[in-house]
């Protein structure tokens, strides 16, 4: 067993990853010297040497592009974008370019790249470094998406993502760069894409988390102390429906924590999934605890305040739970008052 | 108007505007050398402020770099707009925002520049022409041929004026900013503040060309390598720059060189740095520069340096103490203009 930091296990796994297939390359800004300004990439140049782990300059663009390319020339390029923010100026790449290739050649041609990132609020990086920016990739047909949230998922999923024959996008919450998890690292550890897993059983109500807010999920839960279902969604496109639906199926009810705005990211497509699906059978509305629609603000006590807290989430549950009634957001008020 | 007052035109504890402060910058070398020692003093009091927890988040020193920022400000003057980047605290206090402004932001609070909603690298000061910073690289250079073809389609006499690091130059918004800028004929400036690193990586391991001015000749523009410790230096490269762009004579690229004397960021102990690099940089120190050259010249005497020290000292921590004094940013704050209101 080892007890890793999550920046570590990224790092286990991209190492484990280049010891099995010598065609898997890094590279990034800061990824090769300094081992990723996350610390995600330490030693890799030490260990596998200039040729296949390599500092770029910044230049997000020529990164993804770059990594397009290499996928297509034979390589397995893991590309690092820092911030997922920094996506923006790199989206063509990704979702016009990488995950249409393979479409566009009729299959001749295959993109094995996996581009990692970091997202999420909660370490004064505000508005223009904070976002999980989840939407800007679920509507691209031909790319896969997964959000990790620990050091096992983020070893598992970023190996099976490796192995992928098609381009990948990882999202790692940068708050949870530092925290440890006990697991054994290795093929067992490998996840599959596409698959949700189930935290802790529950039959009142089934919640459904993703990222940091499986964490804030749990610790909700247990507060609460009643009976809940916990799902880590893990894979956002494609997402494991039947996992949920056969949770809410059994439990009749469906709430959602997510870290980004009400407006959109990956709670309005599940949402809308489990309403079509089990119209008749559900107890109560579905619920969405999510963050107001506003851009992560950056003092402290704010940015506290827009991210879905554990205290927030409990009682949103509480009164769901307790009314079968949806809750008004804590925000609803305040916008009144605008 | 498309660029109005912002949150922080407001006149602080030591009853200066942002103006006023500017025009001080602008008329008097004295001034401009007490201005650099503010910014050496305030950068060593938001790291004295994070170090006891009180501010938090991310946050970029340039100590080293005050003549960039003073230089600059003294040779564009307070009605042309300039866009800067996260490293900015230097030129926003050079450019008029007030200490408390940018020790506010720091700290989250409402007399912070932008309320404490953008954190010490989003600093605006719209009265002096400070109209946006950006943080993501390079995202400043097209934004400022916009605000030129802006000046350039009303008649206005403005000019834009871009302030980058050299970590910008590999990004695509460089190359096509400067293009169109140079295709248009627009009246800008685009300043590369090279300080040598762009996080850990020096300048020359992630850009062919040196110097990355010369990058300029690709798109037919003129270029200038300008000592970015000499803050007279300074004034003259971007006063011709602002001149030849003011009178239809289009975009200059000018690279400043410079050094940062601290890490990236807060956690950075800057373990890549060559030894004695940072020790030679040091010993050209542009506060020095300055202030040997006003004592040489009979401007000031040592007295007189002391004095503005002291005086800078005092204003910086009046400047933290009524920052700290002031109401954290409200909840609502952060509902409010994510939306222009309509109109009535
Ligand atoms: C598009 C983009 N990519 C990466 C980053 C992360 N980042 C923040 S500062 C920085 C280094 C910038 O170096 P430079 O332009 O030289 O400015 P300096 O920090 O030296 O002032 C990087 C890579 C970013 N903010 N935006
Ligand atoms: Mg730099």
């Amino acid at each position: 067993m080892a007890r890793l930091r999550m920046n570590q296990a990224i790092g286990r796994a991209l190492a484990d990853a280049m010891d099995e297939d010598p065609t898997v390359v890094v590279f990034g800004e800061d990824v090769a010297a300094a081992g990723g300004v996350f610390k995600t990439s330490v030693g890799l140049l030490e260990a596998f040497g200039p040729d296949r782990v390599r500092d770029t300059p910044i230049s997000e663009m020529a990164i993804v592009g770059a990594a397009v390319g290499a996928a297509m020339g034979g390589l397995r390029p893991v590309a690092e974008i820092m911030f997922a923010d920094f996506f923006g100026v790199a989206l063509d790449q990704v979702v016009t370019q990488g995950a249409l290739v393979h479409y566009l050649t009729r299959g001749a041609v295959t993109v094995p790249m996996v581009v990692r990132s970091s997202v999420g609020a909660g370490r004064g990086f505000a508005a223009t470094h904070s976002r999980t920016v989840e939407e800007w990739f679920l509507s691209a047909p031909g790319l896969k998406l997964v959000e990790v949230s620990g050091a096992r998922t983020a070893y598992g999923l970023l190996r099976a993502a490796i192995r992928e024959d098609g381009p990948v996008v990882v999202l790692e919450p940068r708050a949870l760069y530092g925290s440890r998890e006990e697991f054994e690292p290795g093929e067992d550890a490998v996840l599959a894409l596409g698959r949700a897993e189930v935290r802790r059983p529950g039959d009142e109500a089934t919640v459904v988390a993703v990222g940091q807010t499986v964490g804030i999920a749990d610790r909700a839960i247990e507060e609460l102390g009643a009976s809940v279902e916990l799902i880590d969604l893990l894979s956002l496109r494609p997402w494991d429906v039947d996992t949920v639906l056969e949770s809410v199926a059994r439990t009749g009810r469906l709430a959602l924590v997510e870290e980004h705005p009400f407006t959109g990211g990956w709670g309005p497509d599940v949402a809308s999934r489990v309403g079509q699906e089990l119209f008749g059978d559900l107890a109560a509305p579905i619920l969405r605890i999510t963050a107001p629609d506003v851009p992560v603000p950056f003092a402290r006590e704010l940015e506290f305040r827009y991210l879905p807290s554990v205290e927030y989430v409990a009682s949103q549950l509480r009164t769901w739970l307790d009314t079968g009634k949806l809750p008004a957001p804590w925000w609803a008020d305040i916008r009144e008052g605008v | 108007m498309a660029i109005g007052e912002g949150p922080g035109s407001v006149t602080t504890y030591d009853a200066k505007t942002p103006l006023r402060r500017r025009e001080e910058v602008i008329a008097d070398p004295r001034a401009r050398l007490e201005r650099m020692m503010e910014i050496r003093h305030a950068e060593q009091k938001i790291r004295e402020l994070h170090e006891e927890g009180l501010a938090w988040g991310s946050t970029h020193s340039c100590d080293g770099q005050e003549a960039v920022a003073v230089g600059i400000a003294a040779a564009v003057p307070p009605t042309d707009h300039v866009v800067g980047a996260h490293r900015g605290h230097g030129l926003g206090l050079a450019m008029g925002l007030t200490p408390e402004q940018l020790l506010g932001e720091t700290l989250g609070r409402s007399v912070g520049a932008v309320e404490g909603l953008g954190g010490s690298p989003h600093l605006v000061e719209t009265s002096v022409g400070l109209v946006f910073t950006v943080t993501l690289m390079g995202a400043g250079i097209p934004i400022v041929a916009g605000l030129a073809l802006a000046a350039q389609v009303q008649g206005s006499d403005r000019v834009a004026v871009a302030v980058f690091g050299d970590g910008a130059v590999n990004i695509g918004a460089f190359h096509e900013g400067l293009n169109l800028a140079a295709l248009w004929r627009l009246p800008a400036v685009f300043i590369i503040e090279n300080n040598h690193y762009g996080e850990f990586s020096r300048y020359d391991r992630t850009t062919t060309v040196e110097p990355p001015a010369r990058r300029a000749e690709a798109y037919g523009l003129p270029w200038t390598l300008v000592d970015g410790q000499d803050v007279d230096a300074v004034i003259e490269a971007v006063g011709t720059a602002v001149a030849t762009a003011r009178s239809g004579g289009g975009p200059t690229l000018l690279e400043l060189r410079t050094y940062r004397y601290f890490g990236h960021s807060r956690s950075d102990r800057a373990p890549y740095r060559p030894e004695g690099e940072l020790e030679a940089w040091r010993a050209r120190d542009p506060i020095r520069i300055l202030g040997d050259r006003l004592v040489a010249d009979g401007v000031v005497d040592e007295a007189d340096l002391a004095a503005m020290e002291e005086r800078c000292r005092e204003r910086v921590e009046a400047a933290a103490a009524h920052a700290l004094a002031a109401p954290v940013t409200d909840v609502t704050a952060m509902f409010r203009h994510v939306y222009p209101e309509a109109a009535p």
